[in-house]
């Protein structure tokens, strides 16, 4: 009986405690290298719901405002249906918010801010200035390029950009 | 002891996560079977094959079929609209397929949509998985 009592007890402090690991809202950040390096997020339902067609792309490319119209269009992305359920994609946004390019958290996030007006809300990030002055010695037709398909496809060129990396070292336009 | 408490709490929710991954390619035609109203063996992996490759008008007077993305043999990775890597599809060259129904249902609604601009019905979908599940 006493057992019994104290399995219940434990079971329950484990189901609390685990609740409260898991509702955690801002991910883990293991620090920031500055401008070629992105500080290492993790957070399960970003990773496994916003990494299936591209990479996930880091919460401080693109300020809060952008994130709440990324996220408020899911079932129209870009052409694609990338709809959620209404907790999961709450609980992504919380996450895109607090790592926002102007949530002050990283110093990616204040470079991007810097070329960004307080009132803008770009729904891309190769669109933003920041970008595309990072990208100006880029040839305009490696764009196009087979192998890039697309802007977007970031690891076309930044081969660790999986895993926030994106530095001289590791890049390179594919044929 | 929290750091114990927290152990034991992941090592419970493991135990959690892998009781609701326990779907199968088998277990799932058998559901899509039932929720067509047909017996399991009436689905068919020839009609399956047909809807993976069926061409469909797609945006920039393309064609689009499943197979845009998942190539023509669902053994071979294939690749997003964005360039990137998805893993085979045939649960032959890659046994994660078809394990997880939340999962399944997810994709279902969203490339059926994306291809065929409608739902597929659940007697598409245990056709599809009996294709692919045959697939060596
Ligand atoms: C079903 C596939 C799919 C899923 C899932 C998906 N996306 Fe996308 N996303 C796309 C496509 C397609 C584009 C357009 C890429 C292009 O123009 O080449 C895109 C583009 C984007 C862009 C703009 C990239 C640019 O050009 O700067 C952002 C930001 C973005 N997605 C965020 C997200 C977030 C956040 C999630 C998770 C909630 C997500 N995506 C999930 C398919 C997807
Ligand atoms: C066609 C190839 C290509 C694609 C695609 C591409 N980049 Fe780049 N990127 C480059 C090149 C080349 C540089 C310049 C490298 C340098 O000189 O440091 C660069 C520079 C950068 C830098 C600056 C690094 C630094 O040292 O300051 C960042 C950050 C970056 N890219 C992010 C991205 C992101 C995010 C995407 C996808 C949304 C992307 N890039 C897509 C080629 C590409
Ligand atoms: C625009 C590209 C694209 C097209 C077209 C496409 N898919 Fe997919 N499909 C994906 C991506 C991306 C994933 C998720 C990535 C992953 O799981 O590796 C996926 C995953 C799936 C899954 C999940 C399987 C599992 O258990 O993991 C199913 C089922 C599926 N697709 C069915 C279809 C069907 C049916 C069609 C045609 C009607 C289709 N797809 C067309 C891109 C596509």
């Amino acid at each position: 009986m006493n057992y019994l009592l104290r399995g219940i007890g434990v079971l329950a402090a484990v189901g609390t405690i685990s609740l409260l690991a898991f509702s955690l809202p801002s991910g883990e950040a293991h620090g920031d290298g500055g401008g070629d390096t992105l500080p290492r997020l993790t957070h399960k339902a970003w990773q496994q719901e916003c990494a299936s067609c591209h990479i996930a792309y880091a919460p401080a490319f693109l300020p809060k405002a952008s994130w709440r119209r990324v996220m408020g269009g899911l079932g129209q992305h870009f052409g694609e249906d990338a709809s959620l359920d209404p907790a999961t994609q709450a609980d992504i946004l919380r996450f895109l918010e607090i790592n926002a390019a102007d949530a002050g958290t990283s110093r990616i996030g204040r470079k991007v801010m810097q070329r960004m007006d307080a009132q803008d809300a770009p729904l891309r990030i190769t669109e933003s200035r920041w970008f595309v002055r990072k990208h100006d010695e880029v040839p305009r037709a490696a764009w196009s390029r087979k192998s890039v398909g697309s802007a977007a496809n970031c690891a076309a060129c930044h081969r660790q950009a999986e895993q926030g990396v994106f530095d001289d070292d590791s890049v390179r336009i594919p044929k | 002891m929290i750091k114990r408490l927290f152990c034991s709490g992941l090592a419970a929710l493991g135990m959690v996560a892998v009781a609701s991954a326990a779907d199968t390619p088998a277990s799932l035609m058998a559901h899509y079977a039932q929720a067509a109203g047909v017996p399991l063996a009436s689905l068919s992996a020839a009609r399956g094959a047909a809807l993976y490759r069926a061409e469909h008008p797609g945006r920039n007077a393309q064609t689009v079929s499943c197979a845009s993305c998942h190539t023509a043999d669902p053994k071979q990775p294939g690749r997003s609209r964005v360039g990137k890597r998805i893993e085979p599809l045939a649960p032959a060259a890659n046994p994660g397929r078809f394990t997880d129904a939340a999962k399944v249902e997810k994709w279902f609604r969203r490339n059926c949509g994306d291809v065929l601009q409608r739902e597929c019905s659940a007697r598409e979908k245990g056709d599809f998985i009996a294709w692919l599940s045959q697939v060596q």
